[in-house]
């Protein structure tokens, strides 16, 4: 029952928010989130049995919930979206009047997240996840920044296509095996490269795969500061995770059998996009792309189990999942934080900002210095296990193989990501103070509050990544 | 146990200043720093007496093939360095306490150098890659937020970026060589590195290896073609410039090659041609930098590119396969550069922050302490006989004996004699040629203390065998009195003989070679390479990326799809939110049902 209330309890909260209106809907929210984290505790310690009710029964189809179906994976990202839907609960500034939407849509896509990344079915690991992708739409669309109807049209379409034929592809593993439960997957028998290539462009482009990546950066750049740091730091994720958890299980072959190109287009990912990164002139479009730009150090670990059948390579590339999430969250805040006090976020209209809000150059530097891979940071520990993981087996006699000549490629992108996040944080924050910065305040406690409980994570996980390694034993 | 307290020191020290006592207690926060950085200088001196047993390693992690722990390399490789490390540290937190004392952010200077020492003992005593890769990016770190201490300034913000980004284009090739010995060698750990497998794989592959791991120290001790950051990197407070960028981060590079080599057991160079190419890097940037040192008006950029010249000296040591004796020189190069450094800083305080040398002049009898120091360091640097210099460069025109590198090594030791008594010439004899070193007066006790200590060190350090980082290494293994020895000293006398005759009573520079002094025009190059490649490559790029892929190939895509939208719209957008739930039911109703029959 108490992965059950884990999905609940965000839903009965939005449901309660939409109700009664404006009044206390960030209370609500607050609670929900805090009691989820207790939730997800409880249920992590104590291996509770999961929960089953059945809806069709041929093919099987159940609503079923088990955070240990996946090994360790699912314990982990559940971690994930319930540190991430706090700190976005508390982020962002409402606009007022709109407190109903605001939080009830976080509800939502946190609901949304948990559930795909706790479902044991297939097809309601599909839905919970479409499930989440409404609020986004609808948080874009009404209260995004900018070309906001345009962004909100651009991401639905991108994701109802990925989706679609993701769709698609999950139809063809269900009619093949005759059930939807996850913990029955196994290799396919049949068609294993049509279904490893319809899971790499539906799982691919909701991850914003090279070169199905076009709408992350405006979508994340548009949305409001909540909506960024889930849809960019939990819900994404759900992509990677379908890659681990069901094409790789179905579709091993096939999957090898699209390797090359796997490897080309997450090398697109890492330097393409990361050149893109380094020509942006504005802050959340910078960050937008970094957060394209590291998923394909993720893709990468996939690459590496696809080719090797690496022993760390999927435990790398959870850790990478959980380090991203909580940096780019973290970043998103941030920059919202940033915005709210220069009223701009053009990096070359900002100056000495360091000055005034020493606790927000601080803030801002560290999870600067996370997604650029600093040791004693989380992302660190994920980056250099991705790497070890393209060398894993290999041997001088065969001289460097793709995985080996996208492994040294790829770590090219430790330098690509030090020049435009060290450049950001030379343009915003030091130097003298400019027009824009002159007056600002500093942060305040409750504006610094959901940074530092993700910028503790990220030390915690930095400094002893077993925290998060142990869910695997 | 007591060995860990090496890290946890610096570590608390540092979170302790950043975290709780800040600005307003930062007069308790230095001297946390400074008793801390004794209290491991202790320990150290204890370790090399043989006082504790090595504690074992911790392991960070620990998934399938790939174990990374934290732990300690017990040998006299890292004792001694660990010497250095401490030893330099603590003078220089003592130097710093009156230095920095009027700063407005002294906390935080005192902080970031407590984190400076935990990294950089991480680096000494890393008993694998993964750790010392670690903590050689936390080095890295520290030494950004050090450099650019000084942050609304322009100049010392662009230069910890430049820093940095140097540094992490040595990584990148440091991880993939780190990689490649994970497989070749069969191991990170040092201890456990197969030498012979190594070497087995071939002279492509194991030369390849070695090459990427000498990437790193390329960046880190700033050798050609990244030596561009480290003279910038003098922007940061002069004492941070004595210990990071002159003793002990920046040697850090050969220290690491030193230990990767003493690992795998290279011995044979024939069976490694790539290592010629190590020696030539070192040869070319000692010359090269001696060069651009000729020319320096700022007395702090004589001293960056001196420090450049003389890594140079220690990698051409190791690339010639004597790594013992590039770590004898690293090792009495640490005490006196630092000794030049904090001297240089102690001038720079006594004149007001003026760094100008042609603004300097007769400071010797305003300063005799720091004069007389300068001057000692000034002999060790020159290797005058019977400094610690004089040993620790006989070692290294030993290893070069017989070969090209030989002739290099000899024109760099005239130039170092120059370039060096050119500085002491202008700017502590002659006349003052400036109102503010007219009223120069000796600095305070906690500033020339240090400097005392380090010159005793820069006469005495090879006597002190027992501190020196080099396994089984007495002076007298490199020392010789031999037809080295004679050149050695000729070329002193012929720099030391140009130097007074050009400088001696000059007010200002009768030479100018605007190549010299201009570096060669290496820093404006790759200010263009920067331009014109990487951005206006990014600039390209991004291009595509707006127009092609988003706007034609997915634009066309989404075109096509709102036509679709379009029809939808008529008919079934009625904006009636039920009338949406009813679509969603029947569009799941028909996903089921084609999955159920189909």
């Amino acid at each position: 029952m108490l992965t059950l209330a884990l999905i609940l309890i965000p839903l009965l909260a939005a449901a309660a928010i939409f109700v009664l209106g404006s009044a206390g809907a960030r209370k609500i929210a607050i609670g929900a989130a805090v009691a989820n984290i207790a939730i997800a505790v409880a249920a992590i310690s104590t291996s509770c049995s999961g929960f089953t009710l059945n809806v069709l029964e041929n093919p099987n189809m159940n609503l079923a919930l088990d955070l240990h179906a996946n090994g360790g994976i699912s314990v982990i990202l559940l971690i994930l979206s319930v540190i991430v839907t706090l700190a976005a609960v508390l982020s962002g500034t409402c606009p007022k009047g709109h407190e109903g939407l605001w939080y009830g849509s976080i509800m939502m896509i946190s609901a949304g997240a948990i559930g795909a990344f706790i479902a044991k079915d297939l097809f309601f690991f599909f839905a919970f996840h479409e499930l989440a992708l409404i609020p986004t739409f609808l948080m874009i669309g009404m209260l995004g920044r900018g070309e906001r109807k345009e962004v909100a049209w651009k991401i639905t379409i991108y994701l109802a296509f990925g989706s679609i034929i993701l769709l698609a592809g999950i139809l063809m593993i269900a009619t093949q095996l005759g059930t939807f439960d996850m913990t029955e997957l196994k290799p396919l028998a049949l068609y294993q490269n049509e279904v490893a290539l319809l899971l790499i462009i539906g799982f691919g482009t909701l991850v914003s795969l090279f070169p199905f990546h076009s709408w992350a950066a405006p979508a994340y750049a548009s949305a409001p500061a909540p909506v960024s740091m889930l849809h960019a730091g939990v819900l994404k994720k759900f992509g990677i995770y379908g890659l681990i958890v069901v094409a790789y299980k179905v579709a091993p072959d096939g999957m090898a059998h699209w390797l090359p190109l796997l490897l080309i287009l997450l090398l697109f990912n890492i330097i393409w996009v990361g050149l893109v990164t380094i020509n942006q002139r504005r802050l959340d479009t910078m960050l937008g792309n970094s957060s394209v730009m590291h998923m394909g150090y993720i893709f990468l670990a996939i690459a590496a189990l696809v080719d090797n059948g690496s022993s760390f390579a999927m435990q790398a590339a959870v850790l990478l999942m959980f380090a991203h999430g909580i940096s780019i969250a973290m970043s998103f805040c941030l920059a919202d934080r940033i915005e709210s006090k220069t009223g701009t976020l053009e990096i070359n209209q900002l100056g000495g900002l360091a000055k005034n809000t020493p606790s927000l150059a601080f803030l801002f530097g560290l999870v600067g210095m996370a997604s650029i891979g600093l040791p004693g940071l989380a992302n660190f520990a994920g980056e250099i296990m991705v790497f070890f993981s393209g060398f894993e087996d290999w041997s001088h006699a065969d001289g460097f193989g793709p995985l080996q000549i996208a492994t040294m490629i790829a770590i090219w992108g430790v330098v690509i990501s030090a020049v435009y996040m060290l450049r950001a944080f030379r343009n915003i924050f030091q130097g003298e103070t400019v027009r824009r910065t002159e007056e600002v305040t500093p942060l305040s406690f409750n504006e610094k509050i959901p940074a530092i409980i993700l910028g503790l994570v990220l030390l915690v996980v930095g400094i002893y990544p077993n925290t998060i390694l142990h869910f695997f034993n | 146990m007591i060995l860990w307290l090496l890290f946890l020191l610096p570590l608390v020290s540092a979170a302790l200043i950043h975290f709780v006592l800040k600005q307003k207690l930062s007069n308790l926060a230095s001297l946390i720093g400074t008793v801390s950085t004794l209290a491991t200088l202790v320990i150290a001196i204890m370790w090399t007496n043989g006082s504790f047993s090595t504690p074992d390693s911790w392991s960070w992690i620990s998934v399938g093939s790939f174990n990374a722990s934290i732990g300690l390399a017990d040998d006299q490789l890292a004792k001694g360095m660990m010497i250095v490390v401490c030893g330099i540290g603590f003078l220089v937190h003592v130097f710093s306490l009156a230095y920095m004392d009027k700063d407005g952010a002294k906390a935080r200077y005192f902080g970031n150098l407590s984190l400076f020492m935990f990294s950089m003992t991480g680096i000494v005593l890393a008993e694998n890659f993964v750790m010392m890769f670690i903590f050689w990016e936390l080095v890295g770190l520290s030494s950004y937020l050090l450099i650019g201490h000084w942050y609304k300034k322009d100049t010392a913000a662009d230069a910890a970026k430049k820093a940095f980004l140097s540094n992490r284009i040595g990584d990148f090739g440091f991880l993939i060589g780190i990689l490649m010995t994970w497989m070749l060698a069969g191991s990170i750990v040092f201890s456990d590195m197969d030498g012979t497998a190594f070497i087995g794989s071939g002279s492509w592959m194991a030369g390849a290896a070695v090459l990427f791991v000498f990437c790193g120290a390329i960046g880190k001790s700033a050798q050609l073609p990244l030596h561009v950051w480290l003279p910038d990197a003098m922007e940061g407070p002069t004492p941070v410039s004595a210990l990071i960028h002159a003793a002990t981060m920046v040697a850090a590079g050969v220290y690491m090659m030193a230990r990767f080599f003493g690992s795998v057991g290279l011995e044979a160079r024939a069976q490694v041609p790539a290592i010629e190419v190590i020696a030539w890097i070192g040869a070319i940037t000692s010359l090269v930098a001696a060069l651009m040192a000729t020319q320096q008006d700022d007395i702090k950029k004589i001293l960056a590119y001196s420090t450049l010249s003389q890594l140079g000296y220690m990698v051409m040591a190791v690339g010639l396969l004597e790594p013992d004796a590039g770590m004898f020189h690293l090792y009495t190069h640490a005490w006196f550069k630092a000794l030049l450094f904090l001297g240089s800083g102690a001038v720079i305080y006594a004149c007001h922050h003026e760094q100008n040398i042609w603004k300097m002049g007769g400071l010797f009898k305003k300063m005799p302490i720091t004069g007389f120091t300068f001057v000692i360091g000034t002999c060790a640097l020159t290797a005058v006989p019977f400094t610690s210099g004089f040993f620790s460069k006989e070692g290294i025109l030993h290893a070069a004996h017989g070969t090209p590198f030989y002739w290099i090594a000899l024109g760099v030791a005239a130039l170092t004699t120059f370039y060096m008594f050119r500085l002491i010439f202008v700017a502590f004899f002659g006349k003052a040629k400036d109102e503010h070193a007219e009223h120069a007066k000796e600095v305070e006790f906690r500033m020339f203390a240090p400097l005392v200590i380090l010159a005793v060190m820069a006469i005495a350090s090879p006597f002190l065998g027992k501190l020196i980082p080099a396994n089984d290494f007495t002076p007298d293994t490199a020392f010789h009195w031999n037809e080295v020895t004679i050149a050695s000293m000729i070329v002193f006398l012929i720099g030391f003989a140009a130097a007074f005759v050009i400088y001696r009573g000059r007010s200002s520079d009768p030479i100018n070679i605007p190549l010299f002094r201009n570096k060669f025009y290496i820093d404006e190059f790759y200010a263009g390479l920067v331009k014109w490649f990487q951005d206006i490559l990014a600039a390209i790029v991004h291009f595509l990326d707006e127009f092609i892929i988003n706007g034609l190939l997915v634009g066309g895509l989404t075109r096509c799809a709102q036509g679709t939208g379009n029809l939808f719209r008529r008919n079934c957008q009625s904006g009636n939110l039920q009338h949406y739930a009813l679509l969603s039911g029947v569009g799941i109703l028909i996903a089921i049902y084609f999955t159920i029959f189909s």
